[in-house]
């Protein structure tokens, strides 16, 4: 997908990040922006680095990562089986995979009121919320993975006389493997930022939380390090999941 | 379905069975079903009500003007998002992916900043534009550019290159070129950006909403959640969600008529 580039591509990519480093400080020297609204570079990158050689981020950043491993791992059980049992008959694939479809085209952060009312301001409304968000790019992959293999290979191995354990251990599984990997990963990013989101709208402690509660104090510098902090987590998740998914890949075939 | 087909896969049974879609709704029903049973029996009325309740309140959400003007800032910054999202998005989108140069020295930017979680900028968006409409316009412009940047840039780059040689060496100017091969070429990708930015301005908005209002739904949201008052908060989601899900509907149908429309 990605074309090979070469280093003339590489030291305009590096112009571009030095030109919009520039104009940040340009337009942060005193009289042009409100340092409100957007700190010079300096104290952020300072601010940055405090939070990175300082643990006072860590009980934050163990909440968020707290409530998304937790959330990650309800929507995968969750998404994975039901996807199971709906693929095992097609009728079933036929009435169900639509429905799920539907109900993932809401947007299911309008849901974030009402798990606010359910499980309060703490770490379960932000559970609630990951896992719902994840749970369907799963349980639509797993079904899409699990009811879309090829025929020939299920036929061939029953003509063979393989049991129902053998079939989906040894043909099911390995083919639909990858597709419900996607959903996985999928799930996992979207329930990073889905969390994130819910954070910022309420919350009580988290890395979200931290940002709201910077930007009403008006710490704008602090406010951008965290911003960066996690932007970089983001990142970093993302990283380990789709590290995660080329792997699992590679070590089932 | 009863001639007999020959099948090498054994079927176990093949009765007649009600079509898929029936067996939808009848799942649906009885999901609904159980709902209302089990709120009825088991549920503390503070938090959670039948759904019949929140169908019987949804009178009392049309009933109130604040509550449907609400509703209709909430659309108005749907359209006002959206419509931004999709004229910029394309302007830059076609910057962008038109010139060798720039696709490749700012395309990655722009895939950076695509990947950034925008919820931890949101506090940034309400100091600048205040917590007005104009913070969740711009917060869903942040969301829904994106998409159409990235699928306009996609839909430009598979152009044959003969059709380009063949226009120029015909004389075609600038304005044809784009007219005639350009433009018709990425229309199948330019919908699906504007179907995934749909969806994205969808997430911005409602976010922003939830996040800080005083006039549009995310405050009537939050004052039925703080008094505790179930029935009204389920009606004005389900209200919502019906806009959202018209929304991304129509959008996928201008997908799968312009697709087809392409093929031909």
């Amino acid at each position: 997908m990605r074309p090979q580039l070469g280093i003339s591509q590489r030291l305009i990519q590096l112009g571009v990040l030095i030109f919009i480093l520039a104009a940040w400080y340009i337009g942060t020297m005193p009289g042009h922006i409100n340092p409100l609204l957007l700190p010079p570079p300096i104290p952020v990158f300072k601010d940055f680095w405090v939070l990175l050689t300082t643990s006072g981020i860590w009980p934050d950043l163990w909440v968020t990562v707290h409530e998304w491993i937790v959330a990650v791992a309800i929507a995968a059980i969750a998404g994975c089986s039901l996807g199971y049992i709906i693929s095992r008959s097609a009728y079933a694939v036929r009435v169900f995979d639509p429905l799920l479809a539907g109900i993932y085209s809401i947007p299911a952060i309008l849901l974030f009121p009402l798990y606010l009312l359910f499980f309060g301001l703490g770490a379960g409304s932000k559970i609630a919320i990951g896992t719902t968000i994840a749970f369907f790019p799963v349980v639509l992959n797993t079904i899409a993975g699990l009811a879309n293999v090829d025929k020939a290979y299920i036929r061939a191995a029953q003509s063979m006389g393989a049991n129902d354990f053998q079939l989906f251990w040894s043909v099911m599984l390995p083919a639909a493997f990858p597709v419900v990997l996607t959903g996985l990963r999928l799930g996992c990013i979207i329930a990073f930022l889905a969390i994130l989101g819910g954070e910022t709208i309420s919350s009580l402690a988290g890395l979200g939380h931290r940002i709201v509660s910077l930007a009403e104090n008006m710490e704008s510098a602090q406010m951008f390090a965290n911003i960066v902090f996690a932007v970089l987590m983001a990142f970093i998740i993302n990283g380990i999941v789709s590290f995660a998914e080329a792997r699992g890949r590679r070590g089932f075939q | 379905m009863t001639a007999t087909t020959i099948s090498s896969v054994p079927r176990v049974r093949r009765g007649p069975v009600m079509s898929p879609g029936w067996a939808r709704l009848l799942a649906i029903f009885i999901l609904l079903a159980l709902w209302e049973i089990g709120a009825r029996l088991y549920a503390d009325p503070l938090f959670l009500c039948p759904p019949s309740q929140a169908i019987a309140s949804l009178p009392h959400i049309f009933g109130d003007p604040k509550i449907v003007n609400a509703i209709r800032v909430t659309i108005l910054e749907l359209v006002a998002a959206f419509s931004m999202s999709v004229t910029i998005g394309l302007a830059i989108g076609l910057a962008v992916g038109l010139h060798g140069f720039t696709k490749q020295s700012i395309l990655p930017v722009i895939l950076m900043l695509y990947a950034t979680p925008q919820a931890t900028i949101l506090p940034l968006f309400v100091l600048i534009f205040g917590i007005g409409p104009a913070a969740k316009i711009a917060f869903g412009v942040s969301h829904g550019i994106f998409p159409v940047i990235v699928t306009t840039v996609a839909g430009v780059q598979n152009l044959r290159p003969q059709l380009l040689r063949a226009a120029h060496s015909m004389g075609a100017s600038r304005w044809q070129v784009f007219t005639s091969i350009i433009f018709p070429h990425m229309i199948p990708s330019f919908f699906t950006g504007m179907r995934l930015g749909m969806t994205a301005v969808l997430l911005g908005v409602l976010l922003a909403e939830l996040y800080v209002s005083t006039a549009g739904i995310g405050f009537y949201t939050r004052l039925f959640a703080e008094s505790f008052s179930p029935p009204d908060l389920f009606a004005l989601i389900s209200v919502l969600a019906a806009i959202a899900v018209t929304l991304n509907e129509l959008c996928r149908m201008a997908e799968r008529h312009f697709r087809r429309w392409n093929a031909d």
